[in-house]
């Protein structure tokens, strides 16, 4: 054992990605490394463990991947979903960085597998890691703990003790003092927070589901905003989508996610239909409708679909409740079955004849309804009925720290000397808004390992 | 409304099923196995479907250590444990008599009770049918009394084990065989292709969430190891009847060639399998049937182990003994073939079978 008073060379704060990650690179540059994990061993690993890909960008073939995708096309993709909000160096660091990412992840154990059934679109520019992202989680701590880092669950860390522009030591929320050369913030978001994020969004957040982990507080986020670090990102926004609304409350993940709302009718608690169902298409849709949830009277929605549209999207986890008229699948939503079949009538009524294609904005829409449904609108008239429930369900939070190039913190007063951060909690820079799938974890896996090189080389 | 993990859950194929569905929303095992590529073809999950499934399933548990809603996650995934329960289920449902198919499949001590019954036979058969004159093992006991006790004791088992796999086939809707069927689940048993992780790394058998090759390289000896001690025993049979060359053969024999090594292999095989078994999470298999399960690798380890005891004590006056105890041995395995884990080599070939993936 050693000595509580021998400072650690680097301390890392969080038991994600970006901590492993920086962990494995701050090890093998020699540094004595602690990785502070707030949960139980059982709960490991934060969001990414829910995560079953990586962008990657890559010049030809390269592991599972398939064919080429370039900078400037991964840097386009990321422009589009973020509208520009971005900040070019750090996301172009970021892309770059994925090509040389890739190998360097296999060789510290993880393993990727060809593009999901079902996934094929992701097949050229996500590689997807075989057994997700809690195998990929448990191959970094197999491989952090044999390059000898110490490991402590349940290590909740409430304070980062910062002096004159330098780091001291983290308080855990035990009141024990971890003293350490160099730290790494790798703690994710704050979503996990409802109080947080009902101050930030209103107390409508109250009634959001958290599809990762528990355990992103965002205590850490807070204690350094707190004491003057510089921060990114939208306070008041996070990344929700529409999920089934029988999902757990935390940690319900992908297998909550549906895929209906193009092939069927949305409606809020009251009956009323609130917005095209056949707008756009993935990925962007998916955030949309998370949104538009959160906007409903009691953030709860609808979807109806009918016996033509099943079979057409991924399964969901949870059956459908299912009955042979609209009125009835109505009281069985616990809405009101007559204004739910008013709803659908006057939807049918507005269908227009057309060739309905699934995989693609096929034109075929209402005609004098209000909103319309601009694509996919076929009558649903063909039992028996379906229906599922829609709540937002938040994926991550926004807010974060603001870093160089390099990871380090940055305060009012220039840059923090030995603060690092990488992950959700610095994400906010790259990523302003939208999201881009598969985006997350190279945030986590580049920026981790800067990190941990960096807080390794301030150390020794 | 939670998720309530208990209201459908009323049998093995229903938790199965309920699990399965999870894993059709994630898809995230996809590489591990046959199982999940397999899950996705469904059109859907009607009890034969999951008895496939289960089948299937070899137990490696890569998909239970990668699982994000592992217990205590209230989605309470625990795949392998859910497969090995239906596999279980299968194994005894189909076979006949049932009742003794539960009996063995359950209880160690039940198969010791039916080794100690194998003693027993062989003890009595030599006591009373000392033959006059013979050679080597024929001297203990003669050609003719072994060909009465055992050619009935293989040939009704295997009828047994054939009437069942014939009707879970048919639950299964396996469908007409052909040829290709044959050598693609041979290509897969013999390699033990769905216990290397679907990348060669391996299984999570006994290291948890690390990857080892162990439990592959165990059963793989326990394999070839049978298959060469079977094969000795047939072309000793040819020997005997096709070229009138009866034992007992010496070392550089093709009955020896084949016998002596195959029971080290196996020997060595069963003990690893085994050592294993003992360090591996009994929950994440059929946990109700560890006992029955254990009882049989060491069974097998026990006929291998005696046969060589038997082959190394040649010409001495342990022989009579340790035929007795050895054929006893192999007695009892032949007879529990259809009734204990043995079973399971023959449903995991058909359903490797059954298997036939587009393209
Ligand atoms: C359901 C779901 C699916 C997703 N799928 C993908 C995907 O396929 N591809 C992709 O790129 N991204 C995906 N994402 C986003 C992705 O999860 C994140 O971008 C990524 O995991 C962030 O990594 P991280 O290491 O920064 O944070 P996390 O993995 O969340 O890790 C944060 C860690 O910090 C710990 N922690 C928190 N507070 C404290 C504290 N006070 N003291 C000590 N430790 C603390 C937590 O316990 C946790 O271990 C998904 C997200 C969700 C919710
Ligand atoms: S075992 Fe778990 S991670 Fe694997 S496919 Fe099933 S639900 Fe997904
Ligand atoms: S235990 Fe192994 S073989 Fe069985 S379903 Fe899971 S991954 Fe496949």
């Amino acid at each position: 054992m050693t000595d509580p008073g021998t400072p650690w060379d680097v301390a890392i704060v969080g038991g994600g990605n970006a901590a492993l990650c920086a962990a494995i690179e701050a090890a093998e540059a020699g540094a004595r490394v602690i990785l502070l994990e707030a949960a139980p061993r059982h709960m490991r690993g934060g969001n990414s463990r829910h995560t079953r890909n990586f962008r990657c960008m890559h010049q030809g073939p390269l592991s599972v991947l398939t064919d080429t995708y370039g900078e400037d096309e991964y840097y386009d993709d990321l422009i589009r979903v973020t509208g520009g909000k971005t900040e070019p160096e750090l996301a172009r660091l970021a892309i770059r960085e994925s090509e040389s990412a890739l190998p360097w992840m296999e060789s510290h154990g993880v393993r990727f597998q060809p593009s999901l059934s079902g996934t094929l679109s992701l097949g050229r520019t996500n590689a997807f890691f075989l057994g997700g992202g809690k195998a990929l989680v448990n191959a970094y701590y197999a491989t952090v703990e044999d390059l000898g880092v110490t490991i402590r669950y349940e290590a909740k860390v409430a304070h980062v003790h910062i002096e004159s522009g330098a780091f001291r030591w983290l308080e855990l929320e035990s009141g024990e003092r971890i003293v350490a050369r160099a730290v790494v913030l790798a703690s994710g978001g704050f979503q996990a927070d409802l109080d947080w994020l009902a101050r930030a969004w209103g107390p409508a957040a109250r009634n959001f589901l958290i599809r990762g982990t528990p355990w992103n507080r965002g205590e850490v986020l807070r204690d350094m905003l707190d004491q003057g670090a510089e921060s990114v990102g939208d306070p008041t926004q996070c990344h929700a989508v529409a999920i089934d609304g029988r999902a757990p409350k935390f940690d319900g993940g992908i297998v909550t996610r549906l895929d209906c709302v193009p092939f069927s009718v949305v409606v809020n608690r009251d009956g009323a239909r609130f917005h095209d169902e056949g707008q756009d298409v993935w990925p962007k849709r998916y955030a949309i409708w998370g949104r538009l949830v959160a906007a409903q009277p009691d953030q709860v929605a609808y979807a109806v679909i009918d016996a033509k549209a099943r079979g057409l999207f991924m399964p969901s986890v949870f059956p459908p409740e299912t009955a042979d008229t609209v009125e009835e699948l109505g009281t069985r939503l616990g809405i009101d079955g007559a204004h739910l079949a008013a709803t659908v009538d006057a939807y049918n009524a507005a269908c227009r004849p057309g060739t309905f294609h699934p995989t693609e904005l096929d034109g075929v829409a209402t005609e004098g309804l209000e909103p319309p449904k601009t694509n996919w609108a076929r009558p649903i008239d063909t039992p028996p009925y379906y229906g599922y429930t829609l709540r937002p369900g938040v994926t991550f939070t926004y807010l974060g720290l603001k870093v160089s190039p390099r990871a380090q913190v940055q305060s009012g007063h220039g840059p923090l000397t030995n603060v690092w951060a990488a992950g959700e909690i610095m994400a906010g820079s790259i990523l302003g808004q939208g999201y881009l799938a598969g985006f997350g974890m190279t945030i986590g896996t580049v920026f981790g390992r800067i990190a941990g090189q960096e807080a390794a080389a301030h150390a020794l | 409304m939670p998720y309530d993990t208990t209201a459908t859950a009323a049998t093995a194929t229903d938790e199965a099923r309920r699990q399965l569905e999870i894993c059709n929303a994630c898809r995230y095992c996809e590489g591990y196995c046959d199982v999940f590529p397999a899950l996705t073809r469904l059109s859907q999950m009607d009890p034969g479907a999951i008895s496939h499934l289960a089948s299937l399933c070899h137990n490696c548990r890569g998909c239970y250590y990668a699982c994000q809603y592992s217990p205590p996650h209230e989605f309470a995934l625990n795949l392998p444990a859910a497969l090995a329960e239906v596999r279980q289920q299968d194994w005894e449902d189909f076979a006949r008599p049932q009742a003794v198919a539960r009996l063995f499949h359950r209880s160690g001590l039940a198969l010791a009770a039916a080794l100690v019954a194998g003693f027993a036979v062989l003890f009595a058969a030599i006591a009373a049918l000392r033959p006059e004159s013979g050679e080597g093992f024929y001297a203990t006991l003669s050609h003719n009394a072994m060909v009465a006790i055992f050619a009935p004791a293989f040939v009704l088992p295997l009828l047994a084990v054939g009437l069942s796999l014939r009707a879970w086939w048919q639950a299964i809707e396996g469908g007409p065989v052909r040829w290709a069927d044959v050598t693609r689940a041979a290509r897969a048993a013999g390699r033990m292709r769905n216990l290397d992780g679907g990348q060669g790394q391996g299984c999570n058998f006994e290291k948890e969430d690390r990857y080892s090759d162990a439990r592959r390289w165990a059963h793989q000896a326990t394999l070839w190891g049978f298959l060469m001690c079977f094969a000795a025993t047939s072309v000793a049979t040819l020997m005997h009847y096709g070229l009138n060359w009866p034992a007992p053969y010496g070392f550089w024999s093709p009955p020896k060639l084949l016998g002596v090594p195959g029971g080290i292999l196996l020997c060595i095989g069963t003990g690893w399998l085994m050592a294993l078994k003992l360090r591996a999470d009994p929950d994440l298999g059929a946990a109700r049937v560890w006992g029955g399960e254990m009882g049989f690798v060491a069974l097998l380890f026990f006929v291998s182990a005696t046969g060589l005891a038997l082959y190394a004590a040649t010409g001495t006056a342990a022989v009579p003994a340790l035929l007795a105890i050895h054929l006893g041995a192999v007695l009892a395995f032949f007879l529990l073939t259809p009734y204990s884990k043995m079973v399971h080599g023959f449903y995991r070939f058909a359903a490797l079978m059954a298997d036939r993936r587009p393209g």
